[in-house]
């Protein structure tokens, strides 16, 4: 038996979004009480699975009587706050803030983004052809998973999974500071130096596949990889008696990636290296 | 947490400078020798990681003897602290005063803002990285302000060992500064701090009263000037009657935001949640501030029993005081007074035998102007990076290690003995009914008598100017320090109030009155300004990150164009000034833009 649990029944509150009166629970973000009203509010640090971490700012959006936009994953809705979205202020903001993510970082395999940047007439070019990158080369140190921090733009995500948030294992961090800082092991040292567990709970959070399995990276590279051609299937991890969910991505019969969905009360979308990366027996045809 | 240690070990020397701080290893787990014990004892869980705050200190423990902090040093203060050496990394790496990588024993650092600037940094940098090329045993790095702006241009030079030495070379000339790196112990005293108060004497001063007339290593002296009748005052007020004074006075923040300090104890003193702190923040990077340098030179003491009055009105039992890391002189005067009060019985477990405890923790940050916002205090003195948190929950809710915080600046704390030895209303008659009480400015740049100043509320610029002695063509004034803004040099009628200069469309900020003349190219000063915020930005969210390499970038590429050859750029600018100002998590990346959006619009810096 599946037993959903229901939490503590909580107060509903009333302000204003967009001029129309809604009513949520005290505690929701102002960004869930958009999405719970349709409204599309472009997120890339926010995920379903962390607490915010409102690095990104492309969220922001109007609060009456506030000096400063606010961002919507962080701050809780008040009663008779009035918040507005798509305001010409929020929408500079958001605008400013995906050219200088795209001027400086390779955000090709950001979804959604490109939807984003027409969105919002965002021009990232116009900094000019000598605007500082990040100029990272892809870090291949393991045969599990790649970093390529050219693609980071620095949400902290996989910071939190790695850490307290969820896995506990603290092997990477922020280091250094403002337009040079980076994820990185102590000492920048490679992965298999660290105390990485390989868990991949990283991967999983990554919105802009800065980090991916090592699979997917060749792929990538070899032109070959191609999500319209994958199915996905959700089975139980055959490893221990947890009995976690894992989802195969498969393409032209071979596992290419494996996932875990987010809304699995065991695993919240964490696994550990056999669930993540142990699935080659599955396809050792010898 | 399972702990990953690499293999590096540390060296006898940072070993021995780990331990000064924190006592020898308890146990194998900690770094010592395996013992039987080791196999069925073990610290473990919060208890292990309480000390996280120690972080901090540590990295200054190994940095300071040995001038730098390896893979090994990291690793055994890892060891001893639980904390997992990817995060001591992105701590260490967070601070401008930290090398993780070999460097010389001793460091010159050549202050080149905009004060020093002007007073021909560039030429002394040249020089002395001219004549401490490789080989010297000394590296020579350009540094944002070194608070030294009265005497610039200025130098720092830092000799790690046991203990590490510092020397001040201000004003520097190049011979002077290589002599000071060269032989920190044989450099000339620092002039006495007073040299930095040009009104000394003058018997109207109130905040600045005793520097130069009481010795600051003296308690008895301080006592004999009136030292600790504020706090006898307090005690017999009660807290609820402190508060009530402090409101009354109107005094508020002196640190730029100007925010009721009564309201903010208050808030603090209300909730139920305990233990409460208080956080004196003397983290003033500001470039051209360094009057609570003055304060903490010239009359320690009194920042001692201003926050033992803050505390003691607040619930705060425990004080932290987070003291700018290039300040070497005011760690040391502040460091004494703080032990001399408590052989005294002025901090403990019983102050004036009113049964009240309260004593004061010392920490030093390590070169992070973004430090000196609140939030990005706590989390300095926690021991994580200096990151601003977002708010709300703001300090006075969830501030240091989660709980209630009061946090002033040394300025607006040291307010608070004229409060309660005058009384409010006293206190109040002075200066404007919105801005009451006197302000302290640091006038510096192109004027005969840089220095901390003391004027009412109300006085105007050009009144400040005169008696600093203004020097011919002066172009413009840089009030509020680079997050503030430029004012014309026929606004000297401005008043110096926090609604006066909101009026004009200008800032107060911290007390920087900055003067520059017509000589002064005023493209490469926006450019250092826009150097500063880049050097400086923590890199947490993007506004501020990449919008202050953008924000150079332009500065640069106009540097030496004007008119309809800048206006693409000026647009850039504005536009990107603006999502900076909105979107920006804290203060340095919402005024990140001030003080060049002030220069192209009030200066017509590009025209």
């Amino acid at each position: 038996m599946t037993v959903t649990p229901l939490g503590i029944p909580r107060r509903l509150l009333e302000f204003t979004l967009d001029g129309e009166p809604v009513r949520v629970p005290e505690g929701t973000t102002i960004l869930d009480a958009c999405r719970a009203a349709g409204k599309d509010v472009p997120t890339l640090c926010e995920g379903d699975t962390l607490r915010p971490k409102n690095a990104c700012r492309v969220c922001v959006v109007e609060v009456e009587g506030s000096r400063t936009l606010v961002p919507a994953c962080s701050r809780r809705a008040e009663p008779g706050m009035e918040v507005r979205t798509g305001t010409e202020r929020a929408r500079h903001s958001r605008k400013v803030v995906l050219e200088l993510l795209a001027s400086s970082v390779d955000l090709s395999t950001t979804p959604r983004v490109a939807g984003w940047l027409e969105e919002y007439g965002a021009e990232p070019d116009r900094f000019g052809p000598d605007a500082a990158r990040l100029g990272e080369e892809p870090r291949i140190d393991n045969d599990l998973y790649v970093r390529d921090y050219d693609k980071c733009i620095l949400c902290y995500k996989c910071v939190d999974a790695c850490g307290e948030q969820w896995q506990n294992t603290f092997a990477i961090s922020v280091a250094g500071r403002g337009f040079d800082a980076r994820i990185a092991v102590e000492h920048d040292a490679a992965l298999t130096d660290s105390a990485c567990v390989y868990c991949g709970n990283c991967i999983e959070v990554c919105p802009t596949g800065a980090l991916s399995f090592k699979s997917e990276f060749d792929m990538r590279a070899a032109g070959t990889w191609d999500e319209s051609k994958q199915t996905r299937t959700t089975t139980v991890c055959a490893y221990c008696g947890v009995g976690c969910n894992v989802t195969l991505h498969v393409q032209d019969n071979e596992i290419v990636k494996v996932t875990s969905p987010h809304d699995n009360p065991v695993t919240h979308g964490n696994l550990c290296i056999k669930g993540r990366f142990g699935y080659q027996h599955v396809q050792n045809r010898d | 947490m399972d702990l990953h240690f690499g293999d590096s070990e540390p060296t006898d020397e940072e070993r021995a400078a780990v331990d000064a701080l924190l006592g020898p290893p308890e146990s194998s787990w900690e770094g010592a020798d395996r013992s039987d014990t080791d196999l069925r004892w073990a610290r473990g869980g919060r208890e292990a990681r309480d000390r996280r705050d120690l972080l901090l200190p540590g990295l200054h423990a190994v940095n300071d003897r040995v001038g730098w902090i390896s893979e090994g040093a990291l690793n055994y203060l890892c060891r001893r602290l639980t904390v997992p050496p990817a995060e001591a990394y992105g701590v260490a790496t967070f601070y401008a005063m930290f090398s993780l990588r070999p460097r010389p024993a001793t460091v010159l650092h050549v202050c080149t803002d905009l004060t020093c600037a002007a007073a021909g940094a560039d030429d002394l940098c040249a020089g002395a990285e001219a004549r401490l090329g490789p080989g010297s045993g000394v590296a020579v790095e350009r540094s944002p302000c070194l608070g030294l702006c009265e005497r610039a241009p200025a130098a720092l030079a830092v000799r790690a060992g046991d203990p590490a030495r510092t020397a001040v070379s201000a004003p520097a000339t190049v011979a002077a500064a290589v002599r000071a790196a060269g032989a920190p112990d044989a450099a000339p005293a620092e002039p006495p701090a007073v040299t930095a108060v040009p009104q000394a004497g003058d018997p109207s001063l109130t905040l600045l009263g005793r520097v130069g007339v009481v010795d600051p290593a003296s308690l008895d002296d301080y006592r004999a000037h009136g030292g600790y009748t504020a706090l006898r005052r307090a005690f017999a007020l009660g807290p609820a009657g402190v508060i009530r004074e402090v409101t009354d006075s109107g005094l508020v923040g002196r640190g730029g935001a100007a925010f009721p300090t009564g309201r903010k104890w208050q808030a603090t003193a209300s909730r139920p949640d305990r233990p409460h702190y208080l956080v004196c923040n003397a983290d003033e990077s500001e470039p051209g501030t360094f009057k609570d340098r003055v304060i903490m030179e010239g009359d320690p003491y009194a920042l001692v029993e201003a926050m033992t009055i803050a505390a003691y009105a607040t619930g705060a039992h425990t004080g932290h005081l987070y003291l700018r890391g290039e300040y070497p002189r005011a760690l040391l005067r502040m460091r004494h007074a703080v032990d001399r009060a408590r052989a005294r019985g002025l901090l403990g477990d019983d102050i004036l035998g009113q049964g009240y405890a309260f004593d004061i923790e010392i920490r030093r940050g390590a070169g992070a102007y973004v430090c000196g916002e609140e939030t990005a205090l706590f989390n300095s003195i926690e021991g994580y990076r200096g990151e601003p948190r977002s708010k709300p929950p703001f300090p006075v809710e969830k501030g240091l290690f989660g709980k209630p915080t009061v946090e002033n600046n040394v300025e607006t704390l040291v307010n608070v003995l004229p409060i309660l030895t005058r009384g409010a209303p006293a206190y109040a008659a002075t200066g404007t009914p919105d801005s009451t009480g006197t302000k302290l400015f640091c006038v510096s740049g192109s004027v005969e008598r840089p220095g901390v100043y003391e004027v009412p509320f109300g006085t105007t610029l050009g009144g400040l100017l005169e008696p600093a002695g203004v020097r011919e063509g002066l172009r413009a004034v840089l009030l509020g320090g680079a997050a503030g803004g430029f004012v014309r040099a026929d606004e000297l009628d401005i008043p110096l109030t926090f609604e006066g200069t909101r009026e004009a469309g200008t800032t107060l900020g911290s007390g920087v009155v900055m003067a520059f003349d017509d000589t002064v190219p005023l493209p490469r000063l926006l450019l250092r300004i826009a150097r500063f915020f880049r050097d400086e930005s923590c890199g947490q969210c993007v506004p501020c990150r990449v919008g202050t390499v953008r924000q150079e970038e332009a500065l640069h590429r106009i540097v030496e164009r004007t008119g309809a050859d800048a206006a693409g750029d000026i647009a850039l600018l504005r536009e990107v000034g603006r999502a900076m100002r909105d979107a920006s998590i804290c203060g340095l990346g919402q005024t990140a833009w001030n003080a060049v959006e002030s220069a192209i619009d009030r200066l017509g810096a590009y025209e």
